[in-house]
Formats: C-alpha cells, sequence, structure tokens
C-alpha cells in the first residue's frame, strides 16, 4: 500500500499540516499535546516555532517526523509533503499514514532532524566519522568514496577540521558537537530540516557562531529549516516567518517583523513585552501571569483566557478561528474578527 | 569576642583560587584554575544586587560554591564578617548559614520527589527555632509564599512534579525568604524558567533587596537579564574577572575585548536589528593547563599583542568605579585587586 499522493501546480508550499492532532495516553485521560494544527511551509523559509515549555513545540516537531511514540498517537490530522517534480508541478504525500519503509526513505533524504540536546544524540564509544556514514550509506545508495567525499565537505561547510572525523564525542567540545550533527543532517541535502532548540545548551559566543552557520547553510543550499526554540531574540536573529504556539495550537503566525513590530495576539504581546532588552527602558515588566496550562484539561474557548488582560465574554464560550487578518499574517483571537484595515495596532507601551 | 556582626561587609572574598586536578592517562598531573585570584565583597548595606556574567566553564558555580562555604579554597581567603570562614566558632557558622542562602539552577533537581515541596519550608522553621507553635508554623508558610507571589493553598500539600519549574523556584525562595538572610547567593536561578514568568521571578529578587534589605549575587549567563536586575556587574571569563563596575558603565563603555564580543553576540529582540558581518569567533577550549603570567583570553583575543602573553594584566582603573584588566588600558592607574569597591 503506498501513501496518499496528491499533485500540485504550486511549487512554493513544502508541506502542508492540516488539524494535526498527536496526544498521550495517560492514566488520567488524553493529554492533548499538539490539538489543531494548521501550517503550511514554503520553500527556501526558515520557519521559527515559538511558545512557552510545555505547550507541544516539541511533539509537533518529531510528529512531523513520523517519530511520535506511545502513548503518544496521532489521533487526526494530516502533514502532507511535496515533492518537486518538475518546475511547475509537485507530488504529495501525507507522512503520517506513509507505511514505515517509505518514511525511512523519507528521513534524512529529505527531512533531517536535529535534536533538542543534539550534543547527547552522539554514540560516545563510535568516531564522528562512521556516525555521519552510516546515516549516509543507510539512507542513501552512495559509494563508500562518495560518502566519505560528502562527509568530508559537510564537515567543511560547517567550519570543522576534516580530523574531527576520526574524534570520538568527549574529545570535542559541546560547540563541536553541535556542529557535526548539523553537518550530518545536511549530509544528504534534504528539503526540509527540522531543528529542535539546537543552541539552548551553548554559549551565547557559540550560538552567534552555529545560527549563522545555520542560516548560510539553508539560504545556500536552498533548504527549508522549522526552527524551535522558545528564545524570542534567536527568531528575531534568523527566522522569515514566525508562529506562536500556545497550548497545543499555534495562534498567531506571520513574517517574524510584522510580529515584532506589532503583535496582535494578547499572548505574543505579553511575550514580546517579557523579553529584558539591554540599554532599554528598566520600568518593572509584568511578564505574563498565572501558568500553563494543563494538556488534560485545556480551558474553553479561547485557551488563552484565563491568562489574557484583554480576555472578553465570548473568549470563555467559543474558541477563535484562525483568520488571515492581514496579507500574510494570521492569527486566532476575538479580538480580531475582521481583517484590518489600515496599520495594526502598536505595541502598547 | 568582638560581635561580628558590627561588621558591614558581610562577604569578602579575597584572591581565592580554586585549581582542579585533572585526571590524565599517563603520571603527568594537568591543573584547572576554574577561579583565578578573584576578589570581591558583599556589603549588608545598601543592599544591591550584584550580577556576574560569564559563559559555562567560566567558573560561576564553583565561586558561589566557594561563597557558600560549599568548596574549599586552593589559595586566599574569605571572610565572613572579617572572620576567615575556617575559623568561625560554632554558632558563627550557623549564623553565616543563616544569613547567606541559596538558590540553585535547576527548580525541580532540590526538592527530594518523595516529599511534599512545603517540606522544604517546615525543616527550615524546625531547625531555625523560628516557630513554636503548628499555627505559628502555618502562619509563617503562609506569610512567606505570600511573599513570593504564590497562593499557599496551591503549593502546601504539593509534590515538586506537581508544580511547575518556575512555582518551584519561588518556593525556594520563600524558604530563603523565612530566614531573613543578608545575602542570597542565586546561581542562575532563571536559566530553566519559561520567559514569561522569568519576570515574576526577577521582580521578587528585586523586592526582596527593597523590602527586606536583601543583597543577592546573582549569577548568569544572559546579559539582559542582569541588565534589568541592575546594579554592578562582574564579568568572569575562565575564572578571572576581567572587567566590573556598574553595569550602565559596562554597556555604556566595554572596555575588555571579551565583554565587547560577549555584548555583540547577545540576539538582539528585533529582526529589523540583526548581526552584521560574520562573527569572527575561534571557538577554542578554555586553556586547560594553569597559566598564571598571561592574560586568560589571549587566544581569542582580536586585539592580543605581545605583552598578553607574557605577563598577567594587573586591574586598570578605566573611571570611577570601572575596573579592566587588560593591557589595552595601559595607561590608566594599576589597581590592588583586594582594595576594589
Amino acid at each position: 500500500m503506498s501513501a496518499q499522493v496528491m499533485t500540485r501546480t504550486n511549487v512554493q508550499t513544502l508541506m502542508e499540516i492540516k488539524d494535526l492532532r498527536i496526544w498521550y495516553r495517560t492514566t488520567r485521560g488524553n493529554a492533548k499535546a499538539v490539538d489543531g494544527v494548521d501550517l503550511t511551509i514554503q520553500r527556501n523559509e526558515i520557519f521559527g516555532l515559538a511558545g512557552e515549555s510545555g505547550c507541544g513545540k516539541t511533539t509537533l516537531a518529531r510528529g512531523i517526523l513520523g517519530l511520535t511514540k506511545l502513548p503518544g498517537y496521532i489521533e487526526s490530522g494530516e502533514a502532507i509533503y511535496y515533492q518537486c517534480v518538475s518546475d511547475s508541478s509537485s507530488v504529495g504525500s501525507d507522512l503520517l499514514t506513509m507505511p514505515p519503509s517509505e518514511l525511512r526513505q523519507m528521513r534524512w533524504r529529505h527531512i533531517a532532524y536535529i535534536p533538542q540536546g543534539a550534543m547527547n544524540v552522539l554514540s560516545p564509544v563510535t568516531r564522528i566519522e562512521k556516525q555521519i556514514l552510516d546515516a549516509i550509506y543507510e539512507h542513501s545508495d552512495m559509494s563508500k568514496e562518495q560518502a566519505r567525499a560528502r562527509m568530508f565537505e559537510c564537515l567543511e561547510m560547517v567550519g570543522l577540521e576534516p580530523t574531527v572525523a576520526r574524534m570520538y564525542p568527549h574529545e570535542l567540545s559541546g560547540g563541536m558537537k553541535q556542529r557535526v550533527t548539523i553537518a550530518a543532517a545536511i549530509s544528504l541535502k534534504p528539503g526540509l530540516i527540522i531543528a529542535d532548540e539546537p543552541t539552548t545548551a551553548l554559549d551565547v559566543n557559540v550560538q552567534q557562531v552555529i545560527l549563522q552557520e545555520l542560516k548560510e547553510i539553508a539560504k545556500g543550499l536552498g533548504l527549508t529549516l522549522i526552527y524551535v526554540t522558545h528564545d524570542m531574540a534567536v527568531h528575531a536573529e534568523i527566522a522569515d516567518r514566525l508562529g506562536i504556539m500556545y497550548s497545543g495550537l499555534i495562534v498567531e503566525m506571520a513574517p517574524v517583523i510584522d510580529t515584532f513590530k506589532s503583535p496582535l495576539h494578547p499572548y505574543t504581546q505579553g511575550l514580546i513585552s517579557s523579553i529584558p532588552v539591554i540599554g532599554g527602558d528598566r520600568s518593572r515588566m509584568t511578564g505574563i501571569p498565572g501558568n500553563a496550562p494543563s494538556p488534560l484539561d485545556w480551558p474553553s474557548g479561547c485557551r488563552f483566557h484565563p491568562r489574557c488582560p484583554r480576555a472578553m465574554e465570548i473568549c470563555r464560550e467559543k474558541q477563535p478561528p484562525m483568520l488571515e487578518v492581514a496579507p500574510g499574517r494570521c492569527v486566532a483571537c476575538h479580538l480580531y474578527p475582521t481583517p484590518l484595515s489600515g496599520a495594526a495596532p502598536a505595541l502598547r507601551s | 569576642m568582638t560581635n561580628l556582626n558590627d561588621n558591614p561587609v558581610v562577604l569578602d572574598v579575597r584572591n581565592v583560587s580554586k585549581i582542579f586536578n585533572i585526571p590524565t592517562p599517563g603520571f603527568e598531573r594537568e591543573y584547572i584554575a576554574a577561579v583565578d585570584q578573584v576578589s570581591l565583597a558583599l556589603y549588608e548595606k545598601p543592599a544591591r544586587i550584584v550580577s556576574l556574567v560569564g559563559e559555562s566553564g567560566s567558573g560561576k558555580t564553583t565561586l558561589a560554591r566557594i561563597m557558600l562555604g560549599l568548596t574549599p579554597l586552593t589559595h586566599g581567603e574569605m571572610l565572613y564578617r572579617g572572620k576567615h570562614i575556617a575559623k568561625l566558632t560554632k554558632s558563627e557558622w550557623w549564623d553565616f548559614r543563616r544569613n547567606v542562602q541559596p538558590i540553585f539552577q535547576d527548580p525541580f533537581g532540590i526538592y527530594n520527589p518523595f516529599y511534599r515541596v512545603d517540606r522544604a519550608l517546615d525543616m527550615t522553621i524546625k531547625n531555625f527555632h523560628l516557630a513554636s507553635s503548628p499555627e505559628e508554623v502555618m502562619a509563617l508558610k503562609a506569610e512567606a509564599l505570600r511573599a513570593v507571589d504564590l497562593r499557599p493553598d496551591d503549593v502546601i500539600g504539593r509534590y515538586p512534579h506537581q508544580l511547575s519549574g518556575g512555582q518551584c523556584q519561588r518556593v525556594m525562595l520563600a524558604r530563603t525568604l523565612l530566614l531573613r538572610p543578608k545575602i542570597i547567593i542565586a546561581d542562575e536561578p532563571v536559566s530553566m524558567i519559561d520567559v514569561a514568568v522569568r519576570m515574576l521571578f526577577l521582580n521578587i529578587l528585586l523586592d526582596f533587596r527593597d523590602k527586606y534589605d536583601i543583597s543577592s549575587l546573582m549569577i548568569t549567563h544572559d546579559l539582559a537579564t542582569a541588565y534589568y536586575m541592575g546594579g554592578p556587574m562582574l564579568v568572569l571569563c575562565f575564572g578571572r574577572i576581567v572587567e566590573s563596575g556598574d553595569i550602565e558603565q559596562l554597556l555604556d563603555k566595554p572596555s575588555h575585548p571579551y565583554t565587547r564580543q560577549l555584548l555583540a553576540a547577545i540576539p538582539f529582540p528585533d529582526p529589523a536589528r540583526r548581526w552584521e558581518g560574520r562573527a569572527n569567533v575561534k571557538i577554542t577550549d578554555r586553556p586547560l593547563t594553569h597559566e598564571g603570567n598571561k592574560c586568560v583570553y589571549v587566544a581569542r583575543c582580536p586585539q592580543a599583542m605581545d605583552i598578553c602573553s607574557k605577563q598577567r594584566p594587573p586591574d586598570y582603573l578605566v573611571e570611577e568605579g570601572h575596573y579592566v584588566a587588560c593591557f589595552l588600558h595601559r595607561d590608566k592607574p594599576v589597581i590592588d585587586s583586594t582594595q576594589k569597591a
């Protein structure tokens, strides 16, 4: 049985996620970690995914790759990945219903993954070269010579010496290990890389180098990058488009410049105004009061309403739909029932 | 015996070094100076929040452990109220333990998962004999929890896994508040809490300073957090304090190349102001062997001169209260590091 196949003439779209729900079975009911995400990823963009811990960022990233493990399961939804067949048409296949053998073919060759705490994913007892080569052999038909040449090419691309190939992970620093995982991820020239908090455990200096390299590689090779992190400043630095996740849903999606200049959703406004800025006004910041809701029991209506400073009656009862309020800007909030006219509201001071 | 409490300097660290022995395969010994001739003093009044900034591996945590009396020193001395930490009598030692309180990085790691979180509060009250009746215990706990923006009903009787990281960390703050310490040593207190709740925690530290005169030593790798807290800042690089002064001075006139590089590497939360050009950083490991007679930053420094690898830079006074250990400022007066404010 082959996965559902559909053709499209719009080659700009790389991936379409429709109403994706990934739940975890627990003894106290289903934890709805990802609960109705709609998302379209364009080719050659860097898509940032932001949100506080527990909002489902990692579950979504792993779900797209078909890495959901029990007790997690896909309740419903589609994640359609489009491959270019010619200049004007692409063929899509649903990653979630794909048989495992086909999914193995997709992974690494088309979709690569840089997991959270990537420095711990390297095997401590295997040389770097074997770890990268294994991935290449497993997912491609390259000969030994080709594979080795490709490995050195990738190591060079991330700024590592060829001698690193003969080393073991403990001989490398955290930043170098992170570069090795990036080298492995780009080794088969995938169309999409999903990076889940790749620089969270690193120093600011090393983070800057890695982010710049990642961005250069993505733009240079024409890759699409989904970058998951809770650090809004990092998104400001590298993302093209930014999706804000809250309690299993994407609540706002817009070009990163617009999001920072005039955030629409009250949650995004709170998130952006709680970043301390060096050299900025040192007035007392409040952050977002209250606690993140539990995925076992999301609040009714808009899930942000118990913490929202601008909650209305309707917010308690009805879940706001995701609406495109301005070209390229989507928000799910009852404050914006109609498309914005004129300038977007400025950020509250 | 003189009364220790008359001394306004609560903690005085003088030329402290901590040198670790690195295990190597052969008989050769290698040493690493986690903290290298650091001096700093924390005063009782006025209450201030001192930030200690540095990247991982720069010895921030080791310095915190030294100041808590948890790590023995290799060189130098640490004075509590003017008396050497090893020479305190039993009652003075308890006084030290009461007045200098820690907050650690991992909000879950510090609780025993089998006990309820308020046991941390109960044990503190019991050990320091703060209450004489169960009602008083309850009242003290409730008061402390309210001071850190927690509803006592939400927390008392819960287990650590039932609370969020931010709540756990605030219960720890409530515990320290029970003792009304003079100094809180907070080792990366917000790095594991969500951004939205981070502000709440930092505001409580500011409240403690203003309401209860509690000074803090805030250890962080995040310059933006340090800026928000204000007050003096120390920049630690591979175990040495390379620059110190008021945070405004440091941001206005970063004088050590390391501080400048640190500032340049911070992602700025504004997509209209992205990094310009590539970072020109050689990612090197810290110098493993202990080399006392050169600048620690020389391997990475873009402005390194000959003298930097021959001599250890002393502290130069750049402006009032702003010290830099860098030969770029050779024309400025040299200050003995133990005499700094």
